[in-house]
């Protein structure tokens, strides 16, 4: 089992979102304000308020088809909201689109994987680190010495990220090759390439066994630690986000029914409704 | 020594057609379409070098340059009016428009420039010679055939550098892949897709006037049996394949000539469609394509 860890004080700023006490001194780095959206007519997500904090790692949950993955989308852009606004480090992102989304600081990684898989593990960390290697395409087709310098620096650079999980040694290797665990890895890692303030995983631990599981949860909060970055996370592995997730925001039918720290989550009894039924 | 004229004349053809088939499978590799009009830029790029070499006598170099400049700016243009506002609409729409717009660019030369031919005179002489002699004579091979073959290689070393080793290359790869997860990498997919479309249409302009230089007809029409040859050639070798179109387009062109010089002049085509269905037949994908196998 994994490490007890502090219990975290969640404070209000500004109401009615929380966010952890040692980030209260700063703006937070997302806040969602009266986000929706409707399908011609369905409403998948209705009146998402949420605020995360600079270094919080934070959960969002819900039953299937509770829009979980339809929030990431919003926030990433690849829906467009109906209604309300998403401010991203104080910014109004409803003019953006998804790459500007991403250079502004989200990044995420897939439910289901969604690597490059004709290329290498590298070449995947590097298209990460796409909008930071600096030189043009002439550059790149005559191979001025700018190629091999931004070549050489985006090489190191995508050597130590994958590192982090110790897969430098597999940096050669096409990623549709890699074992699964590793491709849930390399998502990670190629996603933290694109240097976001904001990481979005969805489902981090699918199809991992309780061992996977716990290196993943060390490693995700070894990523807050060393990045200095907000997590959010979808995650169906209870004891992965009770374990690690200092606010938890509640979905079910595309609306909020809970928001607090974990303790209060698994007490709430709107929760434990949704998850398993009004008992009678 | 005339199967070895045949060989290299064939090598020659296929050059011509790799480089058009080029285009053809980066665009449908990226942006999953066929764009029919394909082989009328080749033409619009011939005739922008022959007007700009022979009417306003500049020297060839400069007119292909030129031809190169129009016809990127000319595939950028297509893509942004007719098919970018078709990106998220069925293929067939996107098809019938592809077909729209060759025969739009085949009638708007015919207006500018009337439906004359125009003859291609042969700028490729070095020292006064259009051809070179080997083997004393019994040899002897055209400088438009070997300029041919040498632009070809060169352009496979620099598209495989370009696509394997540098940043833009790489993000048209993984834009090919993955469209959405390349947006959330930062990767502007719109500028890719444009520049895809910008290397396919210099290409084209490139094949144009090489393809003239071989065969010196020019009419507006010059570009649609070359167009749809290359586009077999690309199917032939395996759609999406840089490789794939380089075989495709070689095998293509030598399949044609020797057919034309042991066969039969007028069965030439009808062999080289043959050839594709039986290879088709056995190697759906084509020679160098993947076979994707679909996840239950």
């Amino acid at each position: 089992m994994s490490k007890q860890r502090e219990p975290v004080k969640l404070v209000p700023v500004p109401n009615p979102n929380i966010i952890p006490e040692r980030d209260a001194d700063k703006s937070p780095i997302l806040e969602c304000r009266h986000l929706g959206i409707d399908f011609s007519g369905l409403t998948a997500v209705n009146d998402f308020n949420m605020a995360i904090g600079r270094t919080e790692i934070a959960g969002l949950i819900g039953p299937n088809g509770a829009g979980k993955t339809t929030v990431f989308n919003l926030l990433t852009k690849v829906y467009q909201p109906t209604r309300g606004t998403i401010l991203l480090d104080g910014y109004e992102t409803s003019k953006m689109t998804t790459a500007q989304i991403n250079r502004l600081g989200i990044a995420r990684t897939f439910q289901n994987i969604r690597l490059f898989n004709n290329l290498t593990v590298e070449d995947n960390v590097k298209l990460g680190l796409h909008n930071y290697i600096n030189y043009g395409t002439l550059s790149g087709v005559l191979r001025l010495p700018k190629y091999w310098k931004a070549e050489r620096i985006a090489h190191e650079r995508a050597l130590e990220l994958l590192s982090i999980f110790d897969m430098e040694n597999l940096a050669d290797i096409k990623a549709g090759a890699l074992p699964y665990g590793a491709q849930r890895r390399l998502e990670i890692v190629r996603a933290l390439a694109t240097n976001p303030s904001l990481l979005l995983l969805d489902e981090p631990a699918a199809g991992m066994n309780p061992s996977e599981t716990a290196e993943l949860m060390d490693n995700i909060v070894k990523i807050r630690d060393l990045f200095k970055i907000a997590i959010l996370l979808i995650e169906h592995d209870m004891n992965l986000v009770m374990g690690i997730c200092e606010g938890i925001c509640v979905l079910n039918f595309g609306e909020v029914i809970a928001k607090g720290t974990p303790d209060e989550i698994k007490n709430n009894p709107a929760v434990i409704e949704a998850y398993l039924g009004k008992g009678k | 020594m005339s199967f070895l004229n045949f060989l290299i004349s064939g090598i020659s053809l296929g050059s011509i057609y790799a480089i058009i088939a080029l285009g053809y499978t980066m665009v449908y590799g990226i942006a999953k379409m066929l764009n029919f009009a394909h082989g009328d830029v080749i033409m619009v790029g011939a005739y922008i070098c022959f007007y700009a070499v022979f009417s306003f006598e500049l020297p060839p170099i400069v007119g292909i340059l030129m031809a190169i400049a129009v016809c990127t700016v000319l595939g950028i243009v297509i893509e942004k009016l007719a098919y970018k506002p078709l990106r998220s609409a069925p293929s067939l729409a996107v098809l019938i428009t592809a077909i729209g717009v060759s025969y739009f660019l085949q009638n708007a030369a015919q207006l500018l420039w009337t439906s004359s031919p125009k003859v291609f005179p042969r700028f490729f002489n070095f020292g006064g010679q259009a051809s070179v002699s080997f083997f004393g004579g019994q040899l002897s091979v055209s400088w438009t055939t070997i300029i041919t073959i040498i632009t070809c290689i060169i352009i496979m070393l620099a598209l495989t550098w370009f696509t394997g080793k540098t940043k833009r290359g790489k993000a048209m790869r993984a834009c090919s892949e993955d469209k959405g997860a390349a947006q959330l990498m930062g990767i502007n997919v719109d500028a890719t897709i444009s520049m895809t479309f910008a290397i396919g249409s210099g290409l084209a302009a490139i094949a144009g006037v090489l393809l003239c230089s071989a065969y010196p007809t020019l009419v507006p029409t010059t570009g649609s049996m070359p167009g749809i040859k290359a586009f077999t050639a690309a199917v032939f070798g395996g759609i999406g394949s840089i490789p794939g179109a380089l075989l495709g387009g070689l095998l293509l062109g030598i399949i044609e000539i020797m057919a034309k010089a042991y066969i039969s002049t007028q069965l030439s085509d009808a062999i080289v469609f043959a050839v594709l269905i039986i290879v088709l037949l056995v190697k759906p994908a084509g020679l160098l394509g993947k076979r994707v196998n679909e996840k239950v």
